[in-house]
């Protein structure tokens, strides 16, 4: 199982390694995306403080979602994704594996860069520690749940727009606790409660999104 | 008795589901009318005027039916969506997607005229509160649901990727109707419980329960309707089809 798992994520990483401009370009959607608000709601420190948990999750969300159709769409152009469907072990679990991948390589990144954006929002020290934090736990969960839409745009006109509908609805709580437990740093509550709600959801939504993917995989594949 | 149990899995084909769905529709209908016609006349007519709410509060005669059965009938879709995908049944499938535009027009009266009575009662039209947040979500869900069937061609893909994303999305559904219990926010708790006394007038209970009612026989009537829509334009090809259309001229 374990060895499987390893395969699927090595592969998965090495792909992405030979295209490396694609990952490159995801980071400076986020970096652009969050540098777009001081321009746009104007540059008070109060107010950006006030703004930065939620401007870094909802660029966080997006720049995940541009890199979704990416996860299954290769694979599926080129056959691959078949053969995987046809080979012995559970389909579910090589999707954990493509999941794991790409959270490595579109979730990790962001949470490293975050930050450095979130210095640019002018948000102290706990409440940045606090945000890489839950960027940490709850960009996975992005991943898992994710894969689900990917799945089932797989192949469907219009997949990007329709991507969008179906997954942004289902990151909503997500995106609920993340900013909230930034929030509730900066006005003194701690953020425990939301850190462990957002660490259920990151649990939840990998162990479980897989098997929904897998399930759409085959229907996509018929 | 062997002989009085009917054979359900009968009507699961839509050859003789579409017969028996065109004979219940006008019962549904005047059932409908019926209830509705009895829930707004208590409701708008005999209803007492409430101490604290005025004349205002008389929108929970179409906003609690409303919310009710946008989150019902979400349920209702998946179970078929889950028949449909366990035991590859087509009529289900066809079920599912007929149920959905019913389900997004509640859950869109729901907000709506819940915006209409927030505005008088708390100020504001909206609130970013739980409940109107997850029932909004929902709304999207549907949509969500009625674009991919829209957006693949091949109808049995349709149905499975539809079912599997309806199934995903049940998750929702305990979350809204517990939200008031789980976040202390601006949104009311339940006024109708089944375990304990309902906090409001019999009257208004009467009135508000004759319109669920009417609006629950609205959204059967009109799926069974819709669905035979569907029947007639997958099964096209099919000789019972044409049969019955050459029959009609």
């Amino acid at each position: 199982m374990l060895t499987l798992l390893r395969a699927v994520i090595g592969r998965d990483l090495r792909l992405a390694m030979r295209r490396q401009a694609d990952i490159v370009a995801a980071m400076f959607f986020f970096i652009i995306v969050v540098s777009l608000f001081p321009l746009g709601v104007g540059p008070e420190p109060d107010q950006l403080r006030r703004m930065a948990p939620g401007v870094l999750w909802v660029a966080a969300l997006l720049a995940t979602m541009l890199s979704l159709p990416r996860l299954f769409a290769d694979d599926h152009r080129d056959g691959t994704l078949e053969q995987l469907a046809l080979a012995p072990q559970p389909l579910g679990l090589i999707v954990l594996g493509k999941v794991i991948a790409h959270w490595l390589v579109a979730g990790l990144p962001l949470v490293v860069l975050a930050p450095v954006l979130g210095v640019q929002f002018d948000l102290a020290a706990d409440a940045l520690g606090v945000l890489v934090l839950s960027l940490l736990i709850g960009t996975p969960a992005l991943s898992g749940i994710g894969a689900i839409g990917a799945a089932l745009t797989l192949g469907v006109r219009g997949g990007g727009v329709l991507l969008s509908l179906l997954v942004l609805p289902l990151y909503i709580p997500v995106l609920i606790f993340g900013a909230g437990a930034v929030d509730a740093t900066v006005s003194g509550l701690g953020p425990q409660a939301h850190l462990s709600l957002l660490g259920a959801l990151a649990l939840g939504g990998v162990f479980f999104a897989p098997w929904p993917t897998a399930a759409a995989l085959r229907v996509a594949l018929e | 008795m062997t002989e009085r149990v009917i054979n359900w899995f009968k009507y699961a084909s839509p050859q003789t589901f579409y017969p028996l769905a065109g004979r219940l529709i006008p019962w549904f209908w005047a059932l409908a009318a019926l209830f509705g016609a009895a829930g707004l006349t208590i409701g708008f007519l005999l209803a007492p005027t409430d101490a604290q709410q005025g004349e205002g509060y008389r929108i929970i005669f179409l906003h609690v039916p409303a919310s009710w059965l946008s989150m019902f009938i979400y349920l209702v879709m998946a179970f078929w969506a889950g028949i449909g995908l366990a035991f590859n049944i087509r009529l289900s499938g066809m079920m599912a997607s007929a149920l959905a535009p019913t389900g997004a027009l509640f859950a869109f009266l729901s907000l709506w005229t819940g915006a209409l009575w927030g505005k008088p009662m708390w100020g504001t039209w909206w609130v970013w509160d739980a409940r109107l947040t997850s029932e909004l979500i929902l709304l999207f869900l549907y949509i969500g649901f009625i674009a991919l069937q829209a957006a693949i061609d091949d109808p049995r893909r349709a149905d499975k990727a539809g079912a599997i994303l309806a199934l995903v999305g049940v998750v929702n559904i305990p979350i809204i109707y517990f939200s008031v219990k789980w976040w202390n926010t601006l949104h009311q708790g339940a006024s109708v419980s089944l375990t304990k006394a309902p906090s409001m007038a019999a009257m208004m209970l009467w009135g508000m329960l004759l319109c669920a009612l009417g609006c629950w026989m609205y959204s059967i009537a009109i799926a069974l309707m819709r669905v035979r829509t569907i029947m007639l334009e997958r099964e096209r090809h099919t000789d019972w089809v044409r049969s019955l259309l050459d029959d009609k001229g």
